[in-house]
């Protein structure tokens, strides 16, 4: 009998809206075993194409059926540092498990619930011994202690270095920790891994470093043999339309770092405050939007059961249709599940305030797709004469980050595009600056975890053939 | 951790404090800030950096108490420590030989006022200082202002000590005699006093620097939360800042943000005071 894809335990929608708890619950033994059941050991494995870091997924999967677990694990390492963080956050339908040859006819295999629980048995069982090969010497620099910065730590460590994290927040993670909430990635995921790798393999990270102030890249490079940046793409966008500076408005970064970072949904025993009006609408449509809007709701529904009134609303507003969202299809089904509105087909154009610079509202327009557009999607256009008035207390813009430029200062020699990121080669991620190579978010803008997770890894790479002499700059 | 190593009291609410933090002391300089966090619950404040000793490792801040965060950092003793202090963030204070220059300080600006009227009194300037609070005992370091000062006002609301008078009220009798010939302003203080001292100079068109104290949470750039307006638009106070030009500033944009989270911030202190007082008698019922 043909096994059916394997579903995966989730906290009830009612009960998840007031809580920041994990909402997929993951595999048991079983299912996981059963899932794993269902792969059909390709020989040419289209799911580890469709990785852009090509995990030996077959091979994975064949040790989790045979219930040899470390080796499961082992398989995994090979190409991922981070399962179980990539089992919870990658966009699976569009890499792996869009590839699937099962997807063909039916349902692809859960690879992504797998590598999840692969992960996650080795964050409680750590089959997987870090050990660093004998030091060497050689001083390294990471910048940025977000995926891109955790996976060159670690692979360059792994080889004798000694390493150095640098970060401007209080704590390392990057995105992990300040952007991606709690209910979808569990911050005790995040620094179990940080923790395991700083204390297997001696990585120092000094927090509270903002390079380019702090330290300037130069001074660095006088102390380091090699840096590595992976600063990121945090930079908020705000759309240009008048009423932007009105209470009420503001980035998904600041919403999201309020709440995840600064554990604002705890106030007043964390101390950052974090407003949710009666009616948000996040512009976006992206993992970002999905984030900030989920939040909200979990927000509203907190402050109602303490103040016993009534949650509110929250919409995502988004100027293209269902099929061009950009944000993680688990994501939005999951925002839906707990009651986002999506208005889509609809852009902002002004948003309104009242006499002591509240917002009150939101002039939106309705738009039409018309030929597709450079990145091949149909382009949104307004239809003249559609405008109509939204009334919103909230608005948390979601439109897209850029490169920190701090990191740029006192940093001759530094190349950046015209879009801010820094110039960097995609095999090696060497800069156009001697011993300074860059990956993740501050190379290609706004991107995804195991892209950036990727770029490191390659770096690694080539920073540790350089250190050893097998690669010259 | 970033150990506290000195702590003053300069008034009732005014506190200064001197903190261990080489690798701020290392890169200071005069109009820069530090972000600091006092605990693992605690939010992230920004507060001017008052006086550096690269040498000794140490940053000198002053901050006046308003909420929750910097009561509780007020209540702190020499010898405790804070989890998180992160800077020199901002750009630093653009000194040159201007020739008669003005600074303005209100309340806790006065601290941070003072090493940027040293710096203008060092590189050549002929130096007045205006100083006021809204009483006496907000006052403090009036001899320091004096000995960097060619002449010094002082100004209370109450008329408690100095002058009975706003500071803008001297600020325009020196404007007018044309003997003085101004050629920049500073101004550190509230947000109303820096407003109404940049409409004071405006007729004057004597070119006006205010150093804006918008609420933060990384300071680098990366949450757009302490955006201002200007005349071209908007800007990050934490990245492009702190300091702009005040007649280019939309002071009622400024205001109206600044009081965004009031709300919250008076349940903060109430919960805060709360659990001190729980705590006091949890004490006090532990020792009977
Ligand atoms: C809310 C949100 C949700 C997302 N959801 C998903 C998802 O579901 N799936 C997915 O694949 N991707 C998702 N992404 C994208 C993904 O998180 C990023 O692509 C990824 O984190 C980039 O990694 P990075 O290491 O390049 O940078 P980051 O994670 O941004 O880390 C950069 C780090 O560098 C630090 N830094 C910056 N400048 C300096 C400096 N000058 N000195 C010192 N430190 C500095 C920053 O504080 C930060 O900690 C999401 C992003 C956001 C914001
Ligand atoms: C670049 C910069 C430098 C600063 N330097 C100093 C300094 O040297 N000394 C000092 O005493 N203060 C300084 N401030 C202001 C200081 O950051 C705030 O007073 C502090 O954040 C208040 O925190 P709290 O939790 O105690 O009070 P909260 O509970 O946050 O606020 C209490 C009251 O203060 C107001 N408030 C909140 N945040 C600010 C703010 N950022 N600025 C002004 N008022 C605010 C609120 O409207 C409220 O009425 C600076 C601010 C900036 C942006
Ligand atoms: S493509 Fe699908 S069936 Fe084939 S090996 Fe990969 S996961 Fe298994
Ligand atoms: S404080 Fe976040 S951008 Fe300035």
């Amino acid at each position: 009998m043909k096994i059916p894809r394997q579903p995966m335990l989730h906290q009830d929608e009612h009960v998840r809206r007031a809580n920041f708890d994990e909402v997929a619950l993951g595999y048991t033994e079983e299912t996981a075993k059963k899932e794993a059941e269902r792969c059909l050991q390709c020989k040419k494995p289209l799911c580890s194409e469709g990785c852009p870091v090509g995990v030996l997924i077959p091979q994975f999967i064949k040790a989790l059926r045979e219930g040899d677990m470390p080796k499961a694990v082992e398989a995994m390492k090979v190409k991922n540092n981070l399962p179980a963080i990539c089992g919870r956050v990658c966009p699976q339908e569009s890499q792996c498990e869009g590839k699937c040859i099962l997807g063909k006819k039916g349902e692809p295999v859960a690879i992504g619930r797998l590598e999840r629980f692969v992960g996650d048995y080795e964050l409680a069982h750590r089959t997987c011994p870090l050990n660093a090969a004998p030091p060497t010497g050689k001083k390294v620099a990471v910048v940025g202690t977000g995926p891109a910065g955790l996976t060159c730590a670690v692979d360059v460590a792994r080889e004798g270095h000694t390493v150095t994290m640098f970060e401007s927040l209080h704590g390392p993670g990057g995105v992990l920790i300040y952007g991606i909430p709690e209910f979808r990635l569990p911050k005790s995921v995040v620094h179990g891994e940080i923790d395991y790798a700083a204390k297997c393999l001696g990585i120092e990270i000094r927090s509270d470093h903002v390079i380019g102030r702090t330290i300037t890249l130069d001074e660095l490079l006088a102390e380091y043999d090699a840096v590595f940046l992976g600063t990121g793409a945090g930079l908020p966008s705000f759309m240009r339309i008048p009423g932007i500076n009105l209470n009420g408005v503001m980035s998904a970064n600041e919403f999201l770092t309020r709440v995840n970072l600064m554990k604002g949904y705890l106030f007043p025993n964390y101390d950052t405050p974090v407003k949710a009006g009666r009616k948000v609408a996040v512009i976006g449509a992206g993992n970002v939007a999905m984030d900030a809007a989920r939040c909200s709701a979990r927000i509203q529904h907190l402050h109602a059961q303490q103040n016993g009134t009534q949650p509110g609303e929250v919409h995502i507003v988004y100027r293209r249709s269902k099929e061009e969202i950009p944000a993680r299809a688990e994501e939005v089904h999951h925002a839906m599940e707990e009651g986002i509105i999506f208005d889509l087909l609809t852009n902002p154009i002004e948003i309104m305030g009242d006499s002591t610079g509240k917002v009150v509202g939101m002039r939106c327009i309705r738009m039409e797709l018309g030929e597709p557009d450079a990145s091949g999607r149909r382009k949104p256009v307004p239809i003249a004469g559609s405008e109509f008035e939204m009334e919103v207390d909230t608005v948390i813009m979601a439109l897209g980050t850029n490169p920190n430029p701090i990191v740029f200062v006192d940093a001759e020699g530094l190349e950046r595009t015209k879009y801010g990121t820094a110039v960097a080669d995609n095999d090696t991620g060497r800069t156009k600056k001697q011993r300074v190579w860059a990956g993740g978010d501050v190379v290609t803008g706004a991107a995804t975890v195991i892209s950036a997770m990727g770029a490191g890894k390659r770096a690694a790479a080539d920073i540790n053939k350089f250190l050893k002499g097998e690669a010259a700059w | 951790m970033y150990k506290i190593l000195e702590k003053q009291v300069l008034s009732d609410v005014t506190k200064l404090m001197v903190i261990e933090a080489p690798h701020v002391a290392q890169k200071a300089k005069a109009g820069q800030f530090i972000i600091v966090r006092i605990d693992e619950n605690g939010e992230r404040i920004p507060l001017t950096i008052a006086d550096f000793d690269r040498k000794a490792g140490t940053i000198t801040i002053i901050f006046q108490e308003v909420g929750k965060s910097t009561l509780q950092l007020g209540a702190m003793k020499a010898g405790d420590s804070v989890s998180t202090f992160v800077g020199p963030l901002g750009h630093p204070t653009e000194i040159e030989n201007f020739g008669t220059v003005v600074c303005m300080g209100g309340g806790v600006g006065i601290a941070p006022i003072y090493p940027i009227a040293r710096a203008l009194k060092e590189g050549g300037n002929k130096v007045i200082s205006i100083i006021g609070a809204r009483t006496k005992d907000l006052l403090f370091w009036e001899d320091k202002m004096k000995a960097v000062s060619d002449e010094l006002h002082i100004c209370t609301d109450d008329g408690s000590h100095g002058r009975k008078a706003l500071v803008t009220e001297p600020l325009k009798e020196v404007l007018e005699d044309k003997s003085r010939a101004v050629a920049k302003v500073w101004a550190i203080g509230p947000a109303v006093m820096m407003k109404f001292v940049s409409q004071t100079t405006k007729p004057f068109g004597v070119p006006t620097i205010v150093s804006l104290n918008t609420i933060m949470i990384d300071g680098t750039g990366m949450c757009g939360g302490c955006r201002v307006l200007l005349e071209d638009g908007a800007q990050f106070v934490c990245v492009d800042g702190p300091e702009f030009d005040g007649h280019k500033v939309d002071w009622g944009n400024l205001l109206s943000r600044l009081s965004f989270y009031k709300e919250e911030e008076k349940a903060a202190v109430d919960h805060y005071k709360n659990h001190i007082c729980n705590l006091d008698k949890a004490v006090a019922e532990g020792g009977k």
